[in-house]
């Protein structure tokens, strides 16, 4: 099939951008949304022109590292899908794709399709761990941790970091990502003692990178590739309330 | 060049004991005055920054991702094995260990193997501490499960995300040393080169990948963790950035290479759909215990799976291994369905698949059992194929998995470039010819948590601390060389992207260096290879400017050192006149069709020498000698 | 005091002032409408209940000073966190399509300012009783009923005779449930109180408030301007 696609052009961060109108041709349906760039990237390069800047290295939709608004969806809307597990037989021959990158003042376009995510480590670097140095560690098995915690630590810990979240929600706030992880270790007992100075630190943080604060709209859950819930958001809430009115 | 392993003497169970008796230690005021640098943030990388900021060393971490968390390590799904014995089965650190070795097909390094086994059990420990969220049972203990190679339940896992969870372990661990400022971090930016100063390895060249800023960096060690090289097959199961880059330009710089051509291939991976494809994606080797493997059994029968009755399809596996049947090896597997394709039986577009066939077991335990085990794998194919495999039967090929050869590497894990560490996937060490499931992760974590903080740490207190500043000339002789190929890849301006010059080099490999090699095929190899090579360097087109975020300039710099890297890995295939592990010499086999191994001329470890462009490399031999087990045919009927 | 500047500060903070804000300016308007229903139980009742009310000036005072505090920290609130948001988001998209959320969700700020001059109009109407207002000429200070009292109850007839004034009313309303639909499922969430087995009912429970509070009000001038109540 035969495709139009508007794709976001800029030169870095400092240059403004522009959307560009290409052609996608003899495209097949087996085809990932990134292998459908990739083909318009050679034929961009075999005329001498430059390719379109993207990131993505897995393409297994785990490493997280895809990150393109597809016709204004993040990932493109296929439920608990990636970018690059996104496949052109959702689309059909002669339409017209607009593809974007992440928009929020804490991702600057770096080049293209292409943002800079590091405020994401950032929040990880203020809090976001368990301190405790290699070696020293007791047995596995010396707290016991149930089932039911330790699996909703795993939904909460499926997190990949992508930014989606940040890129549908309408105040482009990293409130999933944060509550993401703060559920992940409040939920188990190995994360308690730092429970409460981290989830103050950690939003500090968040607030300091320019991210906006939550509407409660669920534009977040509903684009996450890993389908986390925003009730971890209602458990970020509370923690915080705690941890700023302990003395 | 005589290769010393530094092994301890000693019993087996107390080599690393005795090592670490015997080490020098730094003391914990100077220990700031050390710098080492780190390249590589996944399981080896960031757990060896981390531990090694902790102790009070300088760090610097470089990783080409934008995040440390993006290494591929985290794609890792089945699990980590530990000698814990939590399930009370029998298991224990003698039997790890004797289950990775004869899983290597006696191609390892006993010592390096038992302190791997001997570790496993701190490791979970670690990760627990952490915050890792593993599996547990209902009484709030760990939960184990199989694995292939191995009769016990040895393998802690984290539903299909261990590698990711273990990974965010060690990367939270990181940025905890980034934020204290223990450790400085370098994303988007890639190793280029290795400078070495009196011999000794001294630091880096790195090019910003945002700004194309090519810098050097000096310390008093360095510690590549890189991961493998699995994408000079061009497609395989790892990321589509992986490469080989950093450690090959280490052995152009003198670190020798072991055995690169022990490649491991997955049996069960969704085929390649077109030429168009940049990866393949694994799919649980669990699927196996309930699917059926079948080819038609007429050469170019193109009709649907329904519509071929029963006595016209060939259940190969059943037939030619009745015993194990659809349960066959890895490597038996795998080869057994490229046989089928190359018969002209293959399924699918371009032939290269073989079905795997739920319906009888839909038929005998009804669909809704098949869903509640293997639902999210299904899903996943259904994504990917747009095929609903509870109605036809899912297409499966081999995919390039993981690669057991790497830098050459004592029991330190230092290279025989003394300064130069290399950890994880990097290294040849633990794996000898075939690594069992589950081990990677485990592997990684030893050494970065492990072992490299104490043996990087004897290295420095056996040595002074001598810096380079980086304006020695060595560093910008080196720095020079860097940009003048960067400027030479920009400059061709030919006709062909790198992509295609991957794709017809990935062929290459995989026709003739993969799952079966020939004589003939391999020195087919060396000739192609150096013609494909020579076009690249005439005909290859690199738009864009150095000085910017280039992806194709960074994929053509990956791509030129996978066309050199692909003919050693043949020559290595060539050389080794035997079959072992997933090295697999169509000529060296038993009557079975099995690896036939040839101990007396091949127990030893190919490290093979840089001498210079256009010259043969050298083989040096590093004998391996098993003092504990003794050396016997795999077998696992 | 220190304690509580992250109230102020943070993003969160800010939140939460709107979660408790909105908390009692939701009581208030429940509150309201139950002070209002008695308009059913005739003139004598809500004659009666007006002038309790106003015969009590440290309650009523009390509650209009306690209401405007409300109203303006949830305004400074919700400001604040909007320039804050759209700061987030210099450049938007090209394309966007909402997924997920729902239109409450995404007006809050326009549907909150419109019921901010709703609030104003209604208290010009009802409770200063500027008389060109009301569109119908009649100055609601000079309504008095058998008992001397203020009265609320022809007041009310009188007010939403004009179709006019009614419509606005009720659209007015209509906004405000609108708004509620969103805001009180949300300031639980935001209070942290929306989390496990709860977390379903507490979503519906905004609906069902809002349904109800619409049903409520809207009964009132429905039943003045379908000739019911005269």
């Amino acid at each position: 099939m035969n495709l139009t696609l508007k794709i976001w052009r800029q030169k870095d961060r400092q240059t403004r951008g522009e959307f560009v109108t290409c052609q996608a041709r003899d495209i097949i349906p087996d085809m990932s949304f990134l292998e459908m760039l990739d083909v318009v990237n050679e034929d961009l390069m075999k005329a001498g022109h430059e390719a379109f800047a993207f990131d993505s290295d897995c393409r297994e939709g785990i490493c997280g590292t895809c990150s393109l608004v597809i016709n204004g969806i993040p990932h493109g809307g296929q439920k608990g899908t990636t970018a690059c597990q996104l496949h052109m037989r959702h689309f059909h021959d002669g339409q017209t794709i607009t593809v974007e990158p992440w928009r929020a003042q804490a991702f600057p376009v770096l080049r293209d399709l292409v943002v800079d995510r590091s405020a994401f480590d950032r929040i990880i670097a203020s809090g976001g761990f368990v301190s405790v140095n290699t070696g020293g560690a007791p047995d596995g098995n010396a707290i016991p941790i149930s089932k039911v915690d330790a699996d909703r630590a795993m939904d909460a810990a499926a997190c990949i970091g992508c930014g989606a979240c940040v890129a549908a929600c309408k105040n482009a706030s990293a409130m999933l990502f944060v509550a993401a992880k703060i559920s992940h270790l409040g939920l188990l007992p190995q994360g308690q003692t730092e429970r409460y100075q981290r989830v103050v630190k950690m939003v500090d943080t968040m607030d300091h990178e320019g991210f906006g604060a939550c509407s409660v709209t669920g534009a977040c859950e509903a684009v996450c590739p890993k389908q986390i819930s925003l009730d971890f958001i209602g458990q970020l809430n509370r923690d915080y309330l705690r941890g700023s009115l302990k003395p | 060049m005589k290769l010393d392993a530094r092994i301890p003497s000693g019993p087996l169970d107390k080599k690393w004991e005795k090592c670490l008796l015997e080490m020098k230690l730094v003391n914990p005021a100077n220990k700031r005055k050390f710098e080492v640098i780190v390249v590589g943030t996944g399981l080896a990388g960031a757990s060896a920054a981390a531990s090694m900021a902790e102790l009070g060393y300088g760090v610097k971490s470089f990783c080409f991702q934008e995040s440390p968390r993006r290494a591929h390590s985290i794609a890792a799904q089945g699990g980590i094995n530990a000698a814990k014995n939590y399930q009370n089965d029998g298991d224990s650190v003698d039997r790890l260990f004797y289950d990775t070795i004869k899983g290597g097909d006696f191609r390892a390094r006993e010592a390096n193997v038992y302190r791997l086994a001997q570790t496993s059990v701190k490791i979970i420990d670690q990760c627990v501490a952490q915050g890792v969220p593993f599996a547990r049972e209902y009484g709030g203990l760990l939960a184990n499960r199989s694995f292939g190679g191995a009769q016990v339940s040895r393998t802690f896992y984290a539903r299909g995300q261990t590698g990711q969870q273990l990974l965010m372990g060690a990367y939270q661990a990181l940025e905890r040393q980034i934020g204290l400022g223990n450790v400085t971090m370098y994303p988007r930016t890639e190793m280029l080169d290795l400078v070495l100063v009196d011999g000794h390895a001294k630091g880096i060249v790195v090019r910003n990948l945002v700004t194309g800023e090519v810098s050097s960096h000096s310390a008093d060690a360095v510690i590549l963790a890189t991961g493998g090289y699995g994408n000079v097959f061009y497609l395989s199961t790892n990321a589509v950035r992986c490469n080989v880059t950093a450690i090959w330009r280490a052995y152009k710089r003198g670190a020798l290479m072991a055995n690169p051509c022990y490649t491991q291939i997955h049996p069960t991976c969704i085929p390649v759909s077109g030429d168009h494809q940049s990866k393949l994606t694994l799919m649980s080797e669990s699927l196996r215990n309930d699917g059926r493997i079948w080819v038609p059994k007429q050469p170019g029968d193109k009709r649907p799976s329904a519509q071929i009755p029963e006595n016209e399809r060939d259940y190969f596996l059943e037939r030619k291994y009745p015993t194990y049947g659809n349960l066959a090896p890895r490597d038996i597997s795998s080869r057994a369905a490229k046989e089928a394709c190359d018969d002209g039986r293959g399924v699918g577009p371009g032939g290269l698949g073989v079905y795997l066939d739920f319906s009888d077991a839909i038929k005998r335990l009804g669909e809704s059992k098949i869903r509640e085990r293997y639902d999210n794998l299904f899903v996943m194919y259904e994504r990917i194929t747009g095929e609903n495999a509870y109605k036809v039967p899912m297409r499966i090929y081999p995919a390039v998995h993981y690669t057991m050869g790497g830098l050459w590497v004592d029991y330190h894990l230092m290279s025989n470039i003394p300064g130069l560490f290399v950890l994880g996937e990097a290294n040849f060490s633990d794996h000898g010819a075939n690594r069992l499931g589950a081990s990677a992760l485990m592997q990684g974590l030893a050494d970065g948590y492990f072992v490299a903080p104490y043996t990087v740490g004897n290295y420095f207190a056996s040595n002074s601390v001598s810096r380079p500043a980086t304006n020695h000339p060595e560093f910008t002789k080196v720095q020079e060389e860097v940009k003048q190929r960067t400027q030479k890849l920009l400059s061709i301006r030919g006709k062909r992207t790198p992509a295609s010059f991957h794709r017809e080099l990935g062929k290459l490999m995989w026709n003739n260096c993969g799952m079966a090699r020939t004589d003939a095929s391999l020195q087919l190899n060396l000739e192609k290879i150096p013609e494909l090579r020579e076009e690249f360097w005439k005909n290859v087109t690199v738009t864009g400017e150095n000085n910017s975020l280039n992806q194709s300039l960074e994929e053509a710099g990956r791509v030129a050192d996978f066309l050199e890297f692909g003919e050693l890995t043949s020559r290595d295939a060539l050389e080794r006149k035997e079959s072992c592990g997933c090295h697999f010499r169509t000529e060296f086999q038993t009557p079975e069709g099995e690896a036939q191994r040839d101990d007396a001329n091949f127990a030893y470890v190919a490290a093979w020498e840089y001498r210079g462009e256009n010259q043969a490399p050298v083989l040096h031999k590093e004998p391996l000698v098993y003092d504990e087990l003794k050396m016997s045919q795999r077998s696992y009927k | 005091m220190n304690t509580c500047s992250f109230l102020f500060r943070t993003s969160l903070g800010k939140k939460y002032i709107m979660a408790l804000t909105g908390l009692g300016l939701v009581v208030f308007v429940v509150l309201h409408l139950l002070g209002n229903l008695q308009f059913f139980l005739g003139r004598e009742a809500i004659n009666r209940y007006g002038h309790f009310l106003h015969s009590t000036p440290e309650l009523l005072w009390g509650s209009r000073l306690g209401l405007l505090a409300l109203v303006g920290l949830h305004l400074w609130a919700a400001i604040r966190l909007s320039i804050e948001n759209r700061a987030a988001r210099p450049v938007g998209y090209d394309r966007n399509k909402p997924m997920g959320s729902t239109y409450a969700s995404r007006t809050m700020l326009m549907s909150g300012l419109i019921i901010a001059f709703f609030a104003i109009y209604h208290l010009l109407h009802f409770t200063v009783q500027v008389p060109v207002v009301n569109l119908r000429g009649t100055d609601f200070r000079l309504l008095v009923d058998q008992a001397q009292r203020h009265d609320v109850y022809q007041m009310m007839v009188t007010g939403f005779e004009n179709p006019a004034v009614t419509v606005f009313y009720l659209v007015g309303v209509g906004l405000l449930c609108l708004h509620l639909s969103h805001g009180v499922s949300s300031l639980f969430q935001s209070l942290g109180l929306r989390t496990g087995k709860y977390s379903p009912l507490i979503k519906r429970l905004g609906c069902v408030i809002s349904v109800v509070l619409l049903i409520g009000y809207w009964s009132i001038p429905l039943s003045v301007l379908l000739g019911l109540k005269k």
